[in-house]
């Protein structure tokens, strides 16, 4: 029944993507009304696209050298961030110790937006790999931080006192009831700061780079390349959404059971 | 009946003594919850605490259970001042409150995982209580996709699986259907009959409470304390129909009128 409905729900986005498509090659190729030079059309945007795989002009660099150095910068920096953030807020929520000595500088890191770090990064280690991975780990460890601690927090007093009357230690408290009550939110923390790192990578390029998909869409609109652009977007588009797949399997995995 | 089988006196196992509790009001002041509360309860005695709704009964047992201390007085369980949540005294809790993350399996053997005991022993111990409660084959199922009155009966192999001394069971039947609610209450009798304990039993249903009770003690509205109290000398399993029961239940019925 279930899967039926999601194979039906399938066709219906692939007649809604034909569709666009077709009516993107009408506009370009098949009536004219926009020019390459403006709008290039679907044909355009595919040979651009192979073409860039093997061709580094005109920036200097392959898409695969582009999209390789945006992605080490974003996974060094969303790990780091995710290792720390989560552990971070997790000891937050549960030592009141540990929230009253992080919590003032937490709080004046959480309010600045991540990509108002670039400036300052690039001042201090230039343009290169560590400036970026540490803006974009910034930006990681403020969401995981903070949905760690509010899904430990949101723990339901009642779960606590059944571990309690099975005389659970604080401990076993902690990794075995609060634990797994925060994990939906932590998995939201994951999906939003992975979401939050591809952003500001590519901003990040966008403003100060010589290397990746945010710089390469940058060089192409000073020359007027527009097919290079939507090459660009489209692979942030996609490499975006495939890096949510492993998460999303491990939320499936863990809450096998309905959510909570 | 049963006590006076073994024809010993058995000693006040639990004793609740001037008990009185208070708790901040939302504006300011306090809300007196109880107030010379004071009972004892014997050794595998049955006994049901009877009150109309929003009296304080969740609140003497969260108080026998440990969660909450008394304001003032004493409870003493097995001459031990209770002064926090311990593995010997259970608690079947009002709403049910199942581990969602958690087979109805991993629900039922939680006690014996937190104290450590090895996999083979407990799951032993558990599929012992799953059967006791009726529940074979629905091991491997989560608690959301379970009924309610599935959840209770999980929630009831969890607290026995755990072998309290003392078993706090908070109005569980309260949200199910008439006739579930009479199996349960049957199904009950027969487990209680075959592994003796201590149980409070707190409901607002005055045939339950005669069906189920050694000794009734009706409450008084907040603050509450005991107006009444009433040997139940019916052999067992009892009849609702039966003219001994319907007297008695007439004349509880009235002191409850009185006190409303
Ligand atoms: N932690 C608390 N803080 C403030 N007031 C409380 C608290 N716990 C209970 N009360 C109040 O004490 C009164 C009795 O509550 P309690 O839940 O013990 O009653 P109850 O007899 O179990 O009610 P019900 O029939 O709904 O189960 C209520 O008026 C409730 O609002
Ligand atoms: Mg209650």
């Amino acid at each position: 029944m279930q899967k039926k409905k999601s194979k039906y729900l399938w066709i219906l986005s692939a007649v809604t993507v034909v569709f666009v498509l077709f009516i993107w090659w009408l506009v370009t190729d098949g009536l004219g009304i926009f020019t390459s030079n403006t709008l290039p059309s679907p044909i355009k945007i595919v040979q651009a696209f192979i073409k860039k795989l093997t061709d580094p002009n005109p920036d200097g660099a392959t898409l695969g050298a582009h999209l390789l150095s945006s992605l080490k910068i974003v996974l060094s920096g969303y790990l780091l961030g995710v290792v720390i953030g989560i552990p971070m807020g997790i000891v937050m929520a549960w030592y009141e110790k540990a929230d009253l000595m992080i919590r003032p500088v937490f709080d004046m890191i959480r309010t600045v937006p991540g990509i108002a770090w670039v400036p300052v990064m690039v001042v201090f280690c230039g343009i290169g790999f560590t400036s970026k991975a540490i803006v974009i780990f910034i930006g990681a460890v403020v969401a995981n931080v903070i949905n760690a601690y509010s899904g430990i927090k949101q723990t339901k007093q009642v779960h606590l006192w059944v571990g309690a009357t099975f005389g659970a230690s604080n401990w076993q408290l902690l990794t075995k009831i609060a634990l797994p009550s925060a994990f939906p939110m932590i998995i939201n923390g994951l999906k939003l700061s992975l979401g939050g790192a591809w952003t500001t990578i590519v901003a990040a390029e966008l403003l100060a780079s010589n290397r990746g998909i945010g710089y390469m869409i940058q060089q192409a609109r000073g020359i007027l390349r527009p097919d290079i652009i939507i090459v660009g977007m489209f692979v942030i588009g996609i490499v975006g959404s495939l890096l949510m797949l492993p998460i999303s399997l491990l939320e499936k995995k863990v809450m096998k059971g309905g959510k909570w | 009946m049963r006590m006076e089988q073994t024809g010993k006196v058995k000693k006040d196992f639990i004793v609740c003594k001037d008990v009185m509790e208070e708790f901040p009001k939302a504006d300011e002041g306090m809300f007196r919850v109880a107030e010379n509360l004071n009972f004892t309860v014997k050794e595998n005695e049955f006994l049901v605490l009877f009150g109309p709704g929003q009296c304080g009964k969740t609140s003497i047992l969260n108080m026998i259970a440990g969660f909450d201390l008394p304001t003032s007085g004493s409870i003493t369980v097995d001459g031990q001042e209770v002064k926090g949540p311990g593995a010997e005294r259970g608690m079947v809790f009002q709403t049910t409150c199942l581990f969602p993350w958690l087979t109805v399996m991993g629900n039922v053997e939680y006690g014996p995982k937190v104290r450590g005991v090895g996999k083979k022993e407990r799951r032993k111990k558990a599929q012992h209580y799953i059967d006791l409660v009726g529940l074979q084959g629905f091991e491997n199922h989560f608690p959301v996709k379970i009924s309610g009155g599935m959840k209770q009966r999980v929630g009831i192999a969890r607290a026995y699986c755990n072998e309290p001394v003392v078993m706090l069971m908070d109005e569980p039947f309260g949200h199910l259907d008439a006739q579930t609610r009479y199996l349960m209450q049957e199904d009950l009798m027969k487990i209680w009959e075959r592994e003796k304990r201590t149980v409070i039993f707190v409901t607002n249903n005055i045939e339950e409470a005669l069906y189920l009770a050694d000794r009734i003690l009706v409450l008084t509205n907040c603050p509450t304390k005991v107006k009444a109290e009433y040997k139940i000398d019916l052999p067992r399993p009892r009849d609702y129909t039966d003219p001994d029961f319907l007297k008695l239940r007439k004349e509880i019925s009235e002191v409850v009128d009185h006190t409303l």
